[in-house]
């Protein structure tokens, strides 16, 4: 069995002079969870649309777990389950009637198979409530479920789904992130949000796009230390720190980027730029005690996933 | 080949459904059968001609279908596409032929129900006299392929729009165009300035005049290859603009 499920290179698509996806490569590897991100008209949602064979790209080349798409679409779209953006459904059709047709056009022919796959949709998903509901009375959480069910009723080897978790209720979201979650060790899986903490919460491997470029791919966590994106330290002082206080300090401790402030007559605050690692915390304020300063709190601020994105994506 | 066939199957299944999930098909089917019914015995003077045929029923079908084949052909494509669906179809391991196929089929097959439905009207006349039945026979087939041709139609324009309303005016504009195609009004339009050859395909373009040589009980073999090759035609340019507009 092949490892890379994905495997696309070169990936172009254009709309008249408008430029969606530019030279895109990426690949997916079964067990990784591959989110994508990027501002809204980045070319998300149109990589995906090559990906499942929905559009065909201007040039490139898409391999679905070693089948070629361009050529043999029909073989390579059966090892793929896909939720659209906006989880598109029939809503006159009955929850049950609608994913036993997707059911039946992904080729699960013998009836017993079928009945247990539309089981453990019913259950794996939460669905037994609104079985026999037309979708269109169901609420939006539910349809999103019901969009999910629909990409998984064939147990597909790949999964791209299209903003999952839109417009579900912290809760929904949270379940959905598990669900993602638990069936990802054999499959690969891409999503695509533009809500940052998701990213870190199911995905393996970050892909930033903007303007339709590929701008960033790597785990989520190193994200920011590629990008010299160093965290502070913050300590706030009791103390009103005057300025021969201040070059005393800067003079004592021996740090790079050092920035004191008085905030008021009665305190002020330091930032230094480094991490754990980098910075002595005892040392500094064994220097602090020594000048007679007061300290009252003392933390390190992390840039988050929006920074970061926001620095990647504007190019600031 | 057998799995081509079953997920033709399975669209066509869906899709035929479709229409009975809706009061959409019972209103078309009464809408249908009081239409045809009335025409036949206050416009067609059914009674009065003491005839035992059945042309004062078939007469009408060309400009009933005008009306009630784009309402049912007008949400094939025109609903996919605006309900974003279409999306769902294209990914599925399935062909372009084979869902412009299915979803053709089952529009037709529910014409064929309401003209199933309409065979009252033939007891009727084979009670009230001897009517030759199998010229009503040929005039249902017929009716039935014109049918057809109108639902290809109506499928094919519906991938223009994601408006049913302006899926089903721009079908029956068309489907108007091809009814006078052999009448003198659109002819002598374009007689003063086409060649002949022009003039005379777009005359043999008529639904009407098929269709009447096929109600009189003629077993046209042209006139039958006319719808189907219709029918196939539309088809074909439908299955053409799936691929150009789906993701419009």
């Amino acid at each position: 069995m092949p490892l890379k499920l994905i495997d696309a290179n070169n990936l172009k698509k254009s709309f008249g002079n408008f430029v969606a996806v530019d030279n895109i490569d990426l690949a997916v590897n079964r067990g990784e969870v591959v989110g994508f991100l990027g501002p809204n008209g980045a070319g998300k949602s149109t990589t995906m649309k090559m990906l499942t064979g929905f559009l065909e790209p201007d040039s490139g080349d898409i391999l679905i777990n070693n089948i070629d798409l361009k050529s043999y679409p029909l073989e390579a779209k059966q090892f793929i389950g896909y939720l659209p953006e906006g989880a598109p459904s029939y809503s006159d059709m009955e929850v049950s009637e609608f994913l036993s047709f997707v059911g039946k056009m992904r080729g699960i022919n013998n009836k017993n198979i079928l009945n247990r796959r539309l089981d453990d949709m019913a259950n794996q998903i939460n669905l037994k409530d609104v079985w026999n509901r037309p979708i269109e009375t169901l609420s939006k959480g539910f349809k999103r479920r019901v969009g999910i069910a629909q990409a998984l009723i064939h147990d597909p080897d790949i999964l791209i789904l299209d903003e999952p978790t839109d417009g579900l209720d912290p809760n929904q979201k949270h379940e959905m992130r598990d669900l993602i979650k638990n069936i990802s060790k054999n499959k690969a899986i891409v999503i695509s949000t533009h809500i940052l903490e998701e990213v870190e919460a199911v995905c393996s491997r970050a892909v930033i796009i903007a303007n339709g470029k590929l701008l960033a791919n790597e785990k989520p966590v190193n994200l920011g230390n590629n990008l010299k994106q160093k965290s502070m330290l913050c300590i706030l002082l009791s103390n009103k720190i005057n300025s021969t206080i201040s070059k005393e300090i800067k003079a004592n401790l021996n740090y790079k980027n050092v920035e004191i402030q008085s905030v008021s007559n009665t305190s002020g605050k330091i930032l230094m730029q480094g991490d754990e690692k980098s910075l002595d915390l005892n040392k500094i304020i064994a220097q602090l005690k020594k000048q007679k300063l007061h300290v009252v709190e003392a933390y390190f601020i992390k840039p988050t996933l929006d920074e970061i994105f926001r620095k990647i994506t504007q190019g600031e | 080949m057998n799995t081509y066939f079953n997920k033709t199957y399975i669209i066509f299944d869906r899709e035929l459904r479709g229409y009975f999930r809706t009061p959409l098909a019972s209103i078309f089917l009464l809408v249908f059968l009081a239409l045809s019914s009335g025409m036949t015995f206050f416009l067609g003077r059914f009674f009065e001609r003491d005839q035992a045929d059945l042309i004062a029923f078939f007469s009408w079908h060309p400009w009933l279908f005008l009306i009630l084949m784009p309402a049912i052909g007008m949400r094939l494509w025109a609903e996919e596409r605006r309900s974003g669906t279409i999306e769902l179809l294209i990914t599925l391991p399935v062909t372009n032929t084979q869902l412009v196929v299915g979803k053709f089929l089952a529009s037709w097959v529910f014409t064929l129900i309401a003209l199933v439905l309409s065979m009252p009207i033939w007891i009727t006349v084979n009670y009230l006299g001897d009517p030759d039945n199998n010229v009503i026979l040929i005039s249902y087939i017929g009716s039935w392929l014109m049918a057809g041709a109108f639902l290809a139609l109506t499928s094919c324009l519906s991938t223009l729009t994601k408006n049913q309303v302006i899926a089903f005016i721009i079908s029956s504009i068309s489907g108007f165009v091809l009814i006078m195609a052999g009448f003198s009004l659109i002819l002598s339009a374009v007689r003063s300035w086409a060649p002949v050859w022009i003039t005379e395909t777009i005359s043999s373009m008529s639904f009407l005049s098929h269709f009447s040589r096929i109600q009189m009980g003629v077993f046209d073999l042209n006139s039958l290859i006319f719808f189907l090759s219709m029918i196939i035609l539309c088809l074909w340019i439908n299955i053409q603009l799936v691929q150009i507009k789906k993701a419009d």
